[in-house]
């Protein structure tokens, strides 16, 4: 091999001198760009921590480490907390995963065991499609479809039935506005279902069918297959892929904003009004003057956030590598 | 496993057992399938339903004004012109910005840092990027481009949506590079080619159905992009293809309509969002019928 590729190489080399020098200068000036751009993303990354970091630092300075928890936020006192929008955050969020993760689990199920085969790629597909749906129209369905339905049958039905009920009954309480903290993590879980079924199809369809058939041919039922071959060896991509849906499900905005119902307090209900990090900064963004406290308070929010969802997308990137390797 | 096991055993000692560990095996399995038809049933009637009320809703309030007259007062039959024209500039120049360095960076990824801790760090770092709330780049782009600036603009708008963009362009970048053969680069490289001419030359246009795939999804989840144009564009009634100036765009539209109380401007809200939401699901059909055909 050697012998056949010094003869060839070997002559042009000294003869094409001129050219080779000319290439040499575009070599050197293509890796320098595509470095930089590497280089640029970090920045970039670097740029947006310190700029949410630097615009929340008076709000951080004023209130100190109590910012995290005070549940105060009022613009004429100028006295800020983040207290609420976090727990809405996390609240909703969790909720949503709760909602979400069973049904995605059961639609992946039906689509790799389940359906038959002519079904499985436009389903597949169509759930693929409503993942790229943006989330105003999410937004907008809640508030217009959901929200009235809830107040009118679904949140009645469930305070007249559960609202009495010893133990859980102070989550079902409190009067129906349709809006509120279960809402908002209902639509949220509507809108990160396709995207973690679809997560989780594409790993299930990652195992070795001879595991499965293996099983198969050991007797075992599609459920066991499922439960005892498909899941162990998936389970750790699943949880990075319910992460990732978590990751979402965290930052949202459009889709919360418009069913959250908005309103600064801890409410033991679930139907109660609240907010998140993200609908607060998107509806008081616009009262907030350039330099004022508020502004920095909000951009103290919005680190707040980024420090927690970098953590959770840092986690399914985690879990999730050896799916992306693969 | 022990489930599996313990039949096999139980039968010739009492066939009684037997049949019963069958029977609630059997029942487990038809009551998991069951649940996972119902979960899909359900999935899927509340996916419809947002289908079905964006296209019901949508159509009843389009028509031709909607994209012959720009926003106007409630009550006065305005339309979306101004808002549709500036996401379309806003859009195309994020994409114009943001495909070139994302294509920059993945191809570094790709080509340059394989197996590098620095292009680890890189592609961990553009991992984030991804899939970090939009709302937050809104805010990075405020504090960056619009406190200093002294107020909103389009190009504000612009360079969030560039930064959107990038690291969708960046994973689809390495992804298709990735898939090409190494014997394709060495049959390049010994040739006595550069490797930049390599890479331009033979691996971009190899692997280019695939970008113009990636870029298309990124268009796709660009142009529904609300929450970081808050704080960058900003929105505007009126009629401007001025970039220094704040710019109307479609989402926001749509945004501060649906959220008034006048019945003509939700309508109108309707109808933006199921122009935008055909525009989204074709773009995402016309990237799989690319991908698909050429792979």
């Amino acid at each position: 091999m050697s012998q056949a590729v010094a003869t060839p190489l070997g002559a042009p080399m000294g003869a094409k001198s001129a050219p080779a020098r000319r290439a040499n200068i575009g070599d050197p000036i293509f890796a320098l760009a595509c470095r930089a751009a590497g280089a640029g993303v970090l920045l970039l990354l670097g740029g947006i921590i310190i700029s949410l970091f630097l615009g929340g630092l008076p709000a951080f300075q004023k209130f100190g480490i109590e910012f995290l928890w005070s549940t105060e936020w009022d613009p004429v006192t100028e006295v800020f907390g983040a207290g609420v929008s976090i727990y809405g955050t996390v609240v909703t969020a969790i909720m949503a995963i709760l909602l979400a993760v069973p049904v995605a689990f059961g639609v992946a199920f039906t689509l790799t065991e389940l359906a038959p085969n002519w079904l499985r790629r436009p389903v597949g597909t169509a759930v693929e499609l409503l993942a790229a749906v943006p989330s105003i129209i999410y937004g907008m369905w809640g508030f217009f479809l959901i929200a009235p339905l809830m107040s009118q049958y679904v949140q009645p039905a469930l305070i007249d039935s559960l609202g009495e009920m010893p133990g859980i009954g102070f989550l079902f309480q409190g009067p129906p506005f349709g809006t509120g903290i279960f809402t908002a993590a209902l639509i949220l879980a509507i809108m990160i279902l396709p995207f973690i079924a679809a997560t989780m199809r594409d790993v299930f369809e990652q195992v070795p069918p001879v595991f499965k058939e293996s099983a198969y041919g050991l007797g075992c039922t599609t459920w066991e297959v499922m439960k005892g071959v498909v899941l162990p060896y998936t389970r750790v991509s699943v949880a990075g892929g319910v992460m990732l849906g978590l990751g979402r499900a965290l930052g949202e905005t459009m889709a919360v904003t418009f069913v959250i119902g908005n309103a600064n307090r801890i409410t033991t209900t679930l139907f109660g009004p609240g907010n998140t990090i993200a609908s607060v900064v998107a509806l008081e963004f616009g009262e907030s003057e350039a330099g004022s406290l508020k502004l920095s308070a909000l951009l103290a929010l919005g680190f707040i956030l980024f420090v927690i969802s970098f953590i959770v997308l840092a986690a399914s990137r985690y879990l999730l590598r050896s799916r992306l390797k693969g | 496993m022990s489930a599996t096991t313990q039949p096999s055993l139980a039968p010739a000692k009492n066939l009684a057992v037997a049949a019963r560990l069958g029977s609630s095996r059997r029942r487990s399995d038809v009551i998991a399938r069951f649940l996972s038809l119902l979960a899909t049933a359900i999935g899927l009637v509340f996916l419809t339903s947002i289908l079905v009320t964006l296209f019901y809703k949508g159509f009843n309030a389009m028509n031709l004004s909607v994209f012959t007259e720009v926003t106007r007062p409630p009550g006065s039959n305005g339309g979306l012109l101004n808002a549709i024209v500036g996401s379309l500039i806003q859009v195309a120049l994020g994409t114009a910005i943001g495909t070139p360095i994302g294509m920059l960076v993945g191809t570094y990824l790709a080509e340059y840092a394989r197996g590098s801790t620095f292009g680890g760090i890189v592609r961990f770092v553009s991992d984030i990027l991804l899939s970090a709330p939009s709302i937050l780049i809104g805010l990075f782009v405020y504090s960056l481009l619009v406190l200093p600036f002294g107020g909103f603009s389009g190009w504000a708008g612009v360079a969030a949506l560039a930064i959107i963009i990038i690291p969708i362009v960046v994973r689809t970048t390495e992804d298709m590079l990735s898939l090409i053969p190494n014997t394709l680069r060495e049959a390049v490289i010994g040739l006595g080619s550069p490797k930049w001419k390599m890479i331009v030359l033979v691996c971009w246009r190899s692997a280019i159905s695939g970008i113009i795939t990636g870029v298309l999804l990124g268009i796709a989840r660009i142009a529904g992009e609300t929450a970081p144009l808050l704080f960058t564009s900003l929105g505007n009634n009126a009629w401007s293809t001025d970039l220094t100036q704040p710019m109307p765009s479609l989402p926001i539209t749509i945004y501060s309509y649906a959220g008034s109380p006048f019945q003509d401007w939700i309508e109108l809200a309707w109808a933006g969002a199921l122009v935008i939401t055909l525009a989204v699901l074709g773009l995402n059909i016309a990237a799989r019928s690319l991908f698909s055909g050429k792979k």
